[in-house]
């Protein structure tokens, strides 16, 4: 396929725009006209319209094909929830700022207020802000909370615990508000190692960051007990809420003990995987935190919502306006729609998803950490790799075979990890295909392993040559 | 001269009383190719079993922790422009720092290569 520019043609047009009858000279100074005319493609619209839906009809999405990519979430976005998001594209972000315009924005405010609100429930905790603009973002803004706290209290932190199956924006986060990272290994039952955490605890310690589920779809028993450790420290319990989609309805990490937490909006409650942006990622906080919560906070004065400012010991602003506001319409959207029960029954749907697949698939390949999975399983390819085929070599043979590989080589503490996270939204008959094909893979392993080497076969491209790809970048488009 | 090692795979040796500083054959070897190596800058105080430089291959992204604690007194950036090197000659030709050590006690804290091969073969 060619690129847009290489099939400029000079001089052919999509739209012919009439001469300027007006002067450009005199109005703006000289060195701000262009001189030599901008170098676009000269298409003609109806190419224009091929081009781009030829593209489109390449990309892979959850509304082509199933997904199964582990620890993303890939679920299948309601369209409902996309047609409420249009019904707000009117309101400017800064109505409620103006002179009177608080009056006007009381149905937006709501709607923040009602989403922090419903996020607060499912969570447990007492207040939650819908400012930062993705997951990552979110974190960094937990630490910050938990650092604002700390210094309020006058305590002296220096290290940030995580284990070593969490999500690398962890210590990234808690680095980049000024922690040390301690990493607490995991132990052989797949969760991080009790004995091993309690040894790293001390008076030192600012926060523990825990994904529950873990990244091995494990959920830790010991969970509560970290929690409570943690607090002897006068250290507080983050909850990474990326894996919040296995659990709605049946725990709240406030009960367990956690005091901060984010949530990826995309990950659990329907909106989409923004590719970038825009994302969502509020933060819930237990009471002593509130505070500390960004500003403005939205607050319910009576019938009225109304934006309080003076909050002098808040971090500050951490993102312009309200945050992306359109993906917090689609979140309050999906949770309307489908209720508690329906949250309820998301949650209950993924897990038995993820042990369908993981026990249909158990004889095939290896699991390195065999127990009753949440959302997601995590499958080794030790035993091809043995005949020279490793989860990079699946993962091209599932794209032949018209599938979106699953997640490989994480989580890190897994050799040739293979984590498959189906969702709630697949049905029973879309999962056996892919069950059918990963077995396929794994006979065809063990029968002609060679085989493996010319995957993918029917795509646009073949085989990419990842290390050179990533040994010399070269991102720029030379003109041709 | 005696090559020490950590658990977290990075190799010591003492050359003129300069540590130098590496990853594992067998370290270099699980990342797959290596993509880029970012070095710490000249004069970073590192502390044993601590981070100061991270490498990544098409794999995954790793921390490099310093098997002593010392100053920085030399980067290899002949693995920082070509980080095949890393794979080509883990032990020997890209070593990624030098450092000034400040205690060499603390060389009693790591492996020794027979140890970390027993080490190796636990893992397996």
């Amino acid at each position: 396929m060619k690129l847009i520019y290489e099939q400029s043609s000079a001089g052919r047009r999509g739209v012919r725009i009439p001469a300027s009858d007006v002067p450009a000279a005199g109005f703006l100074p000289p060195e701000l006209l262009r001189t030599d005319s901008a170098e676009l493609p000269e298409v003609s619209e109806l190419d224009t319209v091929r081009h781009f839906t030829n593209l489109s009809r390449r990309n892979y999405s959850v509304d082509t094909h199933f997904y199964p990519l582990g620890s993303c979430t890939m679920k299948y976005n309601v369209k409902a929830v996309e047609n409420a998001a249009t019904l707000f594209a009117d309101e400017h972000p800064l109505l409620p700022l103006l002179p009177g315009g608080l009056a006007h924005a009381q149905g937006s405010l709501g709607l923040l207020h009602g989403l922090g609100t419903a996020l607060a429930e499912i969570t447990g905790m007492d207040e939650v802000t819908t400012q930062p603009l993705a997951g990552a973002h979110g974190e960094m803004t937990g630490i910050m909370l938990i650092a604002a706290y700390h210094r309020a209290k006058g305590n002296k932190k220096r290290y940030v615990v995580v284990p070593d199956s969490s999500h690398g924006t962890n210590p990234a986060s808690a680095a980049m508000v000024g922690y040390e990272i301690i990493t607490v290994p995991t132990a052989p039952y797949g969760d991080m190692d009790l004995e091993l955490f309690k040894a790293a605890m001390s008076d030192q310690v600012a926060a523990v960051m825990m994904t529950c589920p873990n990244t091995l779809g494990l959920f830790n028993p010991h969970i509560r007990e970290i929690c409570d450790i943690a607090h002897s420290y006068d250290a507080l319990c983050y909850y990474d809420g990326a894996n919040l989609n296995a659990i709605m309805g049946k725990v709240r990490p406030g009960d367990v003990g956690f005091d901060v937490i984010h949530l990826n909006l995309h990950k659990t409650f329907g909106t989409p995987h923004g590719g970038g942006g825009p994302g969502a990622g509020p933060v819930g906080v237990k009471s002593a935190l509130i505070p500390f919560l960004p500003t403005p906070r939205i607050v319910k004065n009576g019938d009225d919502y109304v934006l309080e400012t003076d909050n002098p010991r808040s971090i500050g602003r951490t993102a312009n306006f309200f945050g992306n506001f359109g993906v917090m319409v689609k979140a309050y959207a999906y949770i309307l729609l489908l209720g508690r029960e329906g949250l309820i029954r998301v949650s209950e749907q993924a897990v038995l998803n993820a042990n369908y697949i993981m026990a249909k698939l158990k004889g095939h390949y290896d699991i390195p950490y065999d127990f009753t999975c949440m959302h997601e399983c995590v499958l080794s390819a030790s035993r091809q790799v043995k005949q020279g085929v490793h989860a990079l070599d699946i993962a091209k043979f599932l794209i032949d075979k018209g599938y979106h590989p699953p997640t490989i080589y994480f989580p890190l503490i897994v050799k040739d990890a293979i984590m498959i996270e189906p969702t709630e939204t697949e049905s029973r008959e879309t999962m056996d295909a892919f069950i059918e094909v990963m077995i396929q893979a794994a006979e065809l392993a063990e029968s002609d392993p060679a085989a493996f080497a010319s995957f993918p076969a029917t795509m646009p491209v073949s085989r990419l040559d990842e290390t050179r790809a990533a040994r010399s970048q070269n991102v720029c488009f030379v003109g041709c | 001269m005696e090559t020490y090692f950590t658990k977290e795979h990075e190799w010591v040796r003492i050359e003129e009383g300069v540590a130098v500083v590496g990853i594992s054959d067998y370290a270099a070897h699980l990342l797959g190719d290596i993509t880029f190596v970012e070095l710490p800058s000249l004069g970073k105080v590192v502390k044993q079993f601590q981070q100061f430089a991270a490498i990544e291959s098409v794999k995954a992204a790793s921390d490099i922790y310093a098997p002593l604690s010392g100053k920085v007194v030399q980067v290899n950036d002949a693995v920082e422009e070509r980080p095949e090197t890393v794979n080509e000659s883990p032990e020997e030709s890209a070593w990624i720092v030098r450092v000034e050590p400040s205690n060499l006690d603390e060389l009693q804290e790591l492996m020794t290569r027979a140890q970390y091969e027993e080490f190796l073969r636990g893992l397996e």
